[in-house]
């Protein structure tokens, strides 16, 4: 556990996650969200798509990670809620793509509630809006 | 044809109940990328106060995706899911899932407004355990493209 002194306006270290197509078979798996949208080339570009995309839920799962990673601890999420606003292509290479997160802190809570307004970008692009996680301060 | 706003408020029956796996929790993380031993060394989860390992925030959209087939399959309220797209989600958590714990959802619906040729539904799942321990609020906001362009 990192000792977590936040300070509303304070700015949070990029962190970036890959993403490849194998990510999100395996997340389609351990979800459950088999749509074809986010494996199969075909059935994405046939509803107009540019071509595969991440479920938003696993965009939303590494915008968890970055708090859990920025706070230092796994278990500190009190509230998490993000917009889906642009999806995010997942191009059938073994790179794949990057999803890029930093944050501010919005709000410091006198009983030790710490909240984040997180920005996410894949392809120069926001992927998501009014993203913010509430955590607890140990 | 857009969803009739009446369905605002009505409420499902609660799911049976859904047993959360320790390898279940292990494999999700896995999915995720997150190697926190919180998600998988029991004996770390036990050191920090838990029963057994944590899930990750996001992982009441197990149970919760699974509950609202019984929305987006309600003949009468007859959603094309082919044209549903996710707009917003969100967890709002009392406590930790914990592997071990049993949670029965409910789902609702909280919001449908038509706008711009396309609905907006507001789908809530409260997860409970079969005593009624409130455990986390997931909601989540559908938009259903209209047909006219």
């Amino acid at each position: 556990m990192s000792e977590m002194a936040y300070e509303k306006g304070q700015q949070l270290p990029l962190q970036t996650f890959r993403v490849t197509r194998a990510d999100l078979v395996r997340y389609a798996g351990a979800s459950g969200d088999f749509n074809p949208i986010h494996w199969s080339e075909r059935t994405a570009v046939g509803v107009g798509l540019p071509g595969v995309i991440a479920h938003g839920m696993y965009t939303m799962a590494l915008a968890g990670r970055a708090v859990t990673g920025w706070v230092g601890a796994a278990d500190a999420v009190l509230d998490i809620g993000v917009r889906f606003t642009r999806p995010v292509p997942v191009p059938d290479t073994d790179e794949g793509t990057e999803v890029e997160f930093t944050a501010v802190i919005k709000n410091v809570s006198e009983d030790g509630l710490v909240t984040f307004d997180l920005t996410a970008i894949c392809a120069g692009e926001k992927v998501l809006a009014q993203a913010r996680v509430v955590v607890k301060q140990i | 044809m857009p969803l009739d706003q009446s369905f605002t408020g009505r409420t499902y029956p609660p799911t049976e109940p859904y047993q959360v796996g320790r390898e279940k929790i292990r494999e999700f993380a896995t999915a995720i990328g997150a190697d926190d031993a919180l998600y998988h060394d029991v004996e770390a989860a036990q050191k920090a106060g838990y029963r057994d390992v944590v899930a990750p925030p996001t992982f009441p959209i197990i149970l919760s995706f699974a509950a609202m087939e019984q929305i987006v399959t309600d003949p009468e309220l007859g959603m094309d899911y082919t044209r549903v797209v996710h707009g917003d989600q969100r967890f709002s958590y009392r406590r930790p899932i914990v592997a071990g714990d049993e949670l029965v959802v409910v789902s609702s619906i909280d919001d449908i407004t038509h706008r711009g040729g396309h609905d907006f539904l507001t789908t809530r799942a409260e997860l409970a355990t079969p005593a009624g321990e409130p455990v986390v609020t997931v909601v989540c906001k559908l938009v259903v493209r209209g047909h006219g362009e």
